[in-house]
């Protein structure tokens, strides 16, 4: 699958500010660019190569995170960090190229031998896996153990943590999983003619399904060894490592796992000896042992805390260590269409005259949490261009534009709404707060109403019963894509179709025919530049409705501890690439 | 003796089962009383990517569907003859006494609490043993001591010990013993104290003198002024009149009666402790029970907050028993009585 270089290439420019010419160089042999050097520390230099280049082996990796992951069942996650961690010991069908820059978005074979090869218009896809590839107790990897993955992951009732694209796409009927249909042979969707290939069938042509199988719910799972829920607690290992303990929500060790082959798996190593995982760390206490240098990594890969921040910022000798990069959210408001008076484009235009993307950005923290926004997409994903529909000077709001789209709406004197906001984030309120100043100044009357964040999708700003009752018509949210593409990132926040009655992420409630059509258009469209075309229209669509107002294009600081070898940030999983960072 | 044991024992089950009914009521009813539905609780159990099915089997599957006192009658079966959960292709069988399962993690709530509980445990232990050793010591002294150097370095030292919360000394001490100094290079990381007892130790040496340091400070003002009332009783001139060693006089009649209202509070304190140090817990990042249901409530994870509510009623109940025997042990008044 080639990738538009233009696009891509305009895309990276604002990623990574820097040369992508760098990547290509590099003496090391761990796929990245290096910088020949032997290292060369620098502030972002990870970002764009790979620091430190290193094969050598041995010592104990420690990774750190102030919760817990959602589950370490491949099958059962849905948080990027996770996706990147569990390719230690969870090798899906397909992966993304572990290398730094561009060359990261590119989709490889892992468990398989190449990518899919589409018939039938798009709708069947056929993959042939590698042999000789083993699970940890020795015993060799086969078709249908990633066919019962897939089925486990997306059609049952106890593992509800992931996605379901797979339940979306499949001509699976009504299949009702394994653990009710004991009998695979009824999941129709795949189909496993011999042990070494698989046959996805389609209902819908869909040419971005290589992207699908990069999800590590693809990594197999024999049904033998399946336990369900518990399955977290040891999840049978096809990567370099494997499970030695599992204290659910405290910590876990991986070791090196013996029936792992270099051989099969061209895209891993086996660089240190161990790697642990500290649950429930507190964010300051996690900052001072990355600094101190007895902790390795925060996992969630969300970057330094406000004090920290300062401090490596501040600090030649750390600031050298440290990068920051785009984490691939985007920060916005939504207004919502159903919401009165932004049912009125004119008012939405209003809003996204008045706003004060400065002060907004400097509410998120400043430049080092990220840039000002002015697009649906970020430039992070295929599909980014460059343009702002609502430009203002300064990027400091316009409240003559605003007024007369006031004017234009029959709200000549403004008027009063709610900004929805996550209570228990203070960079969330800070934004409320400055777009509640902004719109002030040309009359709208804002009230800013907190909510839980653990339950602001389920029960408040993502139900929209809720949130027509309660009418709160701007809500503050973000969005991070499941892949790096722009239908991965506009399906579920624009499409009509991704309108829920809770865990609604369309919380504008946007309904409009022209963007269903170029997203299901742009699905079954096989030429490369011409879907990512598709994407661009689809963003310009967004913005023209108005009821989409960017803030920013996230950014985070993230800190390297001087000792680590191979570190690089992976674009698509959106921090370091885990698997491939080994201790020196 | 046994009779008073035997009506504390089931006075202290009555009022399990109730802080079981209010508990779960607050969980569980009051959600229902102002609006939420069952599938509106559901929706919480099913991760990002809920669709309605979803949400239906979340409901199915953890039984929310059903009346509350259906639930709390599950949860009581459960407690006397066991439960079943559903992991999907088994069943597991949760023997009595079982608290019932996480919604978040799927894991037994008992083992949680087992597994949290002998952090917690060695936090308290010995952080109790420092407070109630110096805050008595130093609140005694000072008395004996009234208005000297001594007497008010130790209060006001006492003072900024209540004043300061524990996330400030806390984070300062780790600032400075583990991050700047390297003392402990490592912060703080709990061990077992079965499998390195001088690890153990180690490690926790920083959460004790920081939990102390609150306790001590409120012990210690609380010893001065009982000590100081005491000095001033008729008995204590009594026994000075008496020819008794001044000793004597301090360490058997005025420190006992002093130590009464102590040991009142320290078996509350304890207690309370047992079911979670929250602040010290999550400042040091220990993996207790405290930590763990701060977790839970954030989480609404319903009955792990349940089962830690529960064992928290139960140590304060224990703990008050305890104390309330050795009454008898510390004043020989309450034994005459």
């Amino acid at each position: 699958m080639k990738r538009t270089k233009t696009t891509v290439g305009v895309a990276l420019s604002a990623v990574l500010a820097l040369g992508l010419a760098a990547c290509g160089g590099g003496s090391d042999d761990n796929g990245g660019g290096g910088d020949g050097g032997g290292g060369g520390s620098a502030f972002d230099a990870a970002v764009s190569k790979v620091v430190n280049p290193s094969t050598k082996t041995g010592g104990t990796l420690k990774y750190v995170i102030t919760d817990a992951p959602d589950s370490m069942d491949p099958g059962n996650t849905y948080y990027a960090y996770n996706w990147d961690f569990t390719r230690y010991f969870a090798r899906a069908l397909l992966t993304f190229d572990p290398k730094p820059g561009e060359a990261g978005l590119k989709v490889v074979p892992d468990l398989a031998e190449g990518l899919g090869q589409p018939s039938d218009g798009g709708k069947t896809w056929t993959y042939k896996i590698r042999k000789g590839v083993k699970y940890e107790d020795g015993t060799e990897v086969k078709a249908e153990d990633i066919k019962y993955a897939v089925a486990r992951s997306n059609y049952t009732d106890e593992l509800q943590g992931g996605p379901h694209y797979f339940t979306q796409y499949l001509a699976a009927g009504d299949y009702k999983g394994p653990y009710k249909d004991k009998n695979l042979d009824d999941f129709k969707g795949i189909e496993t003619p011999d042990d070494h290939t698989l046959v996805f069938k389609l209902n819908q042509p869909f040419y971005e399904f290589d992207y699908l199988l990069t999800n590590p719910q693809t990594s197999p799972v024999p049904k033998a060894k399946d336990t369900g829920l518990k399955y977290q607690e040891h999840p049978v290992s096809t990567g370099p490592y494997m499970f030695e303990n599992h204290s659910i929500g405290k910590s876990f060790a991986l070791v090196k796992n013996p029936n792992w082959s270099a051989a099969t798996d061209p895209l891993r190593k086996q660089l240190v000896d161990r790697v642990e995982l500290t649950m429930k760390v507190t964010g300051a206490d996690i900052d001072n042992r990355l600094l101190a240098g007895t902790e390795h990594l925060m996992l969630a890969g969300t970057g330094a805390e406000a004090a920290a921040r300062a401090k490596i910022l501040s600090s030649d000798s750390l600031k050298k260590n440290a990068d920051n990069p785009l984490t691939g959210f985007l920060r916005y408001a939504m207004l919502s269409t159903k919401v009165k008076p932004f049912d009125n484009i004119e008012c939405r235009k209003a809003v996204q005259y008045a706003l004060d993307r400065t002060a907004t950005q400097g509410a998120y923290g400043g430049p080092v949490a990220g840039d000002i926004a002015t697009t649906a997409l970020p430039p992070t994903e295929t599909g980014y261009t460059k343009y702002d529909l609502y430009a203002t000077p300064g990027n400091k709001g316009d409240v003559n534009k605003a007024k007369t789209a006031l004017q234009a709406c029959g709200q000549p004197n403004g008027f009063e709404t709610n900004i929805a906001v996550r209570g228990d984030r203070d960079k969330e309120v800070a934004a409320g707060e400055a777009m509640q100043q902004s719109l002030a100044k040309v009359g709208i009357k804002a009230q800013i109403k907190k909510y839980p964040s653990g339950d602001y999708s389920s029960q408040y700003a993502g139900k929209p019963a809720f949130v027509h009752k309660e009418k709160l018509g701007i809500i503050i949210a973000g969005w991070g894509s499941d892949w790096p593409t722009g239908f991965g990132f506009l399906s579920q926040i624009a499409h009509s179709k991704a309108i829920k009655d809770s865990s609604n992420y369309n919380e504008m409630e946007l309904e409009d025919p022209a963007i269903d059509k170029l997203l299901d258009d742009g699905a079954k469209t096989e030429d490369i530049a011409q879907r990512e075309q598709m994407w661009s229209q689809v963003d310009k669509k967004i913005m023209e409705s108005a009821a989409l107002v960017p803030f920013i294009y996230e950014k985070t600081l993230l800190y390297r501890p001087p000792n680590l070898t191979n570190v690089y940030f992976h674009l698509a999983y959106k921090m370091y690439d885990y698997p491939s960072i080994g201790l020196q | 003796m046994i009779a008073f044991i035997v009506r504390r024992l089931v006075a202290a089950v009555l009022l399990l089962v109730i802080v079981s009914m209010v508990t779960f009521a607050i969980f569980f009813l009051v959600p229902r009383l102002v609006g939420s539905t069952p599938d509106d609780l559901a929706s919480r159990y099913v991760g990002r990517d809920a669709s309605p099915t979803s949400v239906q089997a979340a409901k199915k599957r953890l039984h929310l569907d059903d009346p509350v006192p259906l639930q709390y009658g599950r949860f009581v079966k459960g407690i006397v003859a066991g439960d079943e959960f559903d992991y999907g292709p088994q069943t597991v069988k949760c023997s009595a006494p079982c608290f019932g399962y996480s919604f978040r993690t799927s894991q037994n709530v008992l083992d949680l609490i087992k597994d949290r509980f002998p952090v917690t445990a060695s936090l308290v232990f010995g952080a109790s043993i420092l407070w109630l050793t110096g805050g008595v010591a130093v609140g005694v002294l000072s008395a004996l001591k009234r208005r000297s150097f001594f007497d008010r370095a130790a209060m006001s030292i006492a003072l900024a010990g209540v004043s300061l919360p524990i996330y400030f000394t806390g984070l300062v001490s780790l600032s400075l013993f583990a991050y700047t100094w390297k003392i402990w290079p490592d912060g703080v990381q709990y061990a077992n104290l079965l499998d390195n007892p001088v690890k153990w130790a180690y490690n926790l040496v920083l959460p004790w003198v920081t939990l102390a340091f609150l306790y001590a400070a409120m012990y210690a003002r609380l010893t001065r002024s009982g000590m100081l009332e005491t000095l001033n009783e008729d008995y204590i001139r009594t026994a000075r009149a008496k020819g008794l060693p001044e000793r004597t006089v301090i360490t058997k009649h005025a420190l006992r009666a002093t130590l009464t209202p102590i040991l009142t509070i320290f078996g509350l304190d304890i207690g309370l402790l047992l079911g979670g140090a929250v602040l010290t817990e999550s400042t040091f990042s220990l993996p207790g029970m405290g930590k763990m249901v701060v977790d839970a409530i954030t989480g609404n994870d319903l009955p792990v907050v349940l089962g830690v509510v529960m064992f928290t009623a139960l140590f304060v109940v224990l703990a008050n028993l305890i104390v309330d025997l050795l009454y008898g042990v510390v004043d020989p008044r309450v034994r005459h009585n």
